[in-house]
């Protein structure tokens, strides 16, 4: 050790281009590419809203804004009981979808094209389904009780059902596609040897299944409340955010003040979030960058 | 033939009573929009299950751009396919560089940057819409279909990165050691050893990154707004502008809209299902 190291560090070090390898360099050229697109695309317009955040007043104006308030109570409806409805029900057909059935697995293929088709066109035809004037819905309504239909969307209760809704209706097949991964790769024969004890369906899903699962289950949930934050569609292409902006959620909110040319209030609306997202991002990183 | 049991039988009926409502909920919104598709005008508002004179007709005027609201169908349809390959292409190149090099080269910091682009992916895309609109005006690239292509490769590179690098992890360090042994540069080593053995991966992040520029609403209509350089999403999204729209070809041309995704998704589905839902959510 001593000879090796003698004179190596007396030496003040080289210039970079010099220490690199030739690999290293070709390392840093291909990677210079995203980190420009990062630089230019995210680190730039982060710090640049964050700077048109910054006055005090536009969190005043926030506070004091009722659809503010109405939008935030949207989302926190729209995450803690949509986002635990899909992910309960994307659970249970996990388990129907990985029986071994040649129809089934028909079944699944036709099950996933909300999920492979885009959601523009789909929720479109969902809010036509849903005019109270010539809707398939109230026309069935109506041939069948002779009564007029509900004016759905006109409801900002139903309206935000209905967005919710839509939002399971698009995304439960992604979600159950990955815990039928989950489930497939639970050891067979756990469950012939339960099945062997006379094990009920419940004891089967609550000691085998479920423990396996508890993992994925949990990630999926945090990574679709994060994600869930950010459907912009569901709720904008539904109802506008109407009826008089009782349906908005943070993400067609900040848009909403975008267009009204309100961008500071826009970027405050984002700010406010945050101490939903990050510690949920944290929480996502630490479990997915190892 | 043996004949199946009561319990056999059960079990079916119990399946089937899963299945029946699962098939109907998935299918009633886009039966729904073919059934506009095919319907004429007062069919389409009469609330028919099946339309009583079942027609073409629409997709004639669509692809004739015979309505006011379509007479740019062709060149938005061409917009969202440029922008949707130039988004992919793109995506593809600077994902699969950065890739090697953090995963192959173990570049420098190549962790860190990793954390970075994996921290962009977790925020939500609808909340780094409103600054990055500013940005691109800032940039003088608003109307300009870069700004779309440059903002779809913002939001598809993270997950691109992450997926690539997972692939490219399991790839043996013995393969780079043996080719470097036979004097290959760095450049001949990414060429003809990495690209080839990632293949299976690049095919799902390209149709990933394609089908995301081609589905993507919110960014098209804040940074595109002329009516000939919108994408179709958007000017789907315009037809709400009247209230007497159209509806049945508003449904047609979201139906056309929406086959080549489809068959997209469905012609690479052994990728996408095996490349992204793996990497999605690591149990």
């Amino acid at each position: 050790m001593a000879i090796t190291l003698s004179g190596d560090q007396a030496i003040p070090a080289p210039p970079l281009s010099s220490r690199l390898t030739p690999a290293q360099v070709w390392g840093i050229v291909l990677l210079a590419p995203y980190l420009l697109v990062f630089l230019a695309f995210v680190v730039y317009p982060v710090c640049y809203g964050l700077w048109l955040a910054r006055a005090p007043a536009n969190y005043v104006a926030l506070y004091n804004d009722p659809i503010f308030a109405r939008a935030a109570v949207n989302t926190l409806i729209f995450l803690v009981i949509g986002i635990n409805i899909k992910m309960l029900i994307a659970l249970f057909l996990s388990g129907f979808f990985a029986q071994q059935r040649t129809w089934i697995k028909w079944l699944s293929v036709i099950f996933i094209l909300p999920w492979a088709v885009p959601s523009i066109p789909t929720i479109l035809s969902v809010r036509f389904m849903l005019n109270p004037e010539w809707g398939v819905i109230n026309h069935l309504i109506f041939s069948f009780t002779g009564d007029d239909g509900p004016n759905w969307l006109n409801d900002p209760t139903v309206a935000l059902t209905m967005a919710i809704g839509v939002h399971i209706w698009k995304s439960l097949p992604f979600w159950t596609l990955i815990l039928i991964t989950g489930r497939l790769a639970i050891p067979h024969d756990l469950f012939e040897a339960a099945e062997v004890d006379g094990a009920s369906w419940w004891q089967k899903f609550r000691f085998i299944t479920w423990p396996s699962m508890q993992t994925l289950y949990v990630t999926c949930t945090l990574l679709s409340m994060i994600w869930t934050l950010g459907d912009f569609n569901s709720v904008y292409l539904l109802t506008g955010g109407g009826p008089a902006d009782l349906t908005h959620v943070l993400s067609t909110l900040g848009i909403r003040y975008l267009r009204l040319d309100q961008l500071s209030l826009a970027m405050a609306s984002i700010v406010v979030a945050m101490p939903l997202v990050l510690p949920l991002v944290y929480f996502m990183m630490k479990r997915l960058s190892r | 033939m043996k004949l199946p049991t009561l319990r056999e039988v059960g079990n079916e009926a119990k399946l089937l009573l899963i299945g029946i409502p699962v098939f109907i909920w998935t299918m009633i919104p886009i039966y729904h929009m073919f059934l506009f598709a095919i319907s004429p005008k007062e069919d389409a508002f009469s609330g028919k299950l099946w339309p009583d004179h079942p027609t073409l007709h629409n997709f004639h005027i669509v692809f004739y751009q015979e309505h006011y609201f379509l007479r740019d169908f062709w060149i938005q349809f061409w917009n969202s396919t440029v922008i949707a390959l130039a988004a992919g292409g793109l995506t593809l190149f600077i994902a699969t560089a950065a890739a090697f090099s953090i995963s192959r080269l173990k570049v420098p910091g190549g962790r860190w940057v990793m954390n970075l682009a994996l921290f962009t992916y977790f925020i939500p895309a609808a909340f780094l819409a409103v600054p990055m609109y500013r940005t691109m005006g800032n940039y003088g690239l608003l109307n300009n279909h870069w700004s779309l292509i440059l903002a779809m490769v913002t939001i598809a590179s993270p997950y691109a990165i992450w997926v690539l690098k997972q692939a490219s992890d399991k790839l043996p360090v013995e393969l780079d050691e043996a080719a470097v042994m036979d004097g290959a540069t760095t450049l001949q080593l990414f060429r003809l050893v990495y690209l080839p053995l990632m293949m299976p991966s690049l095919v799902a992040i390209g149709t990933y990154a394609v089908l995301l520029a081609w589905n993507e609403y919110l960014y098209a209509f804040l940074l595109l707004s002329k009516d000939t350089n919108i994408t179709l999403p958007v000017a789907l999204g315009n037809f709400l502008a009247a209230d007497d729209s159209p509806w049945e070809l508003l449904m047609t041309t979201g139906f056309i809209y929406a086959l080549p995704p489809a068959a997209v998704y469905y012609a690479f589905k052994r990728y996408m299902v095996g490349g992204l839902t793996a990497g999605a959510v690591k149990s």
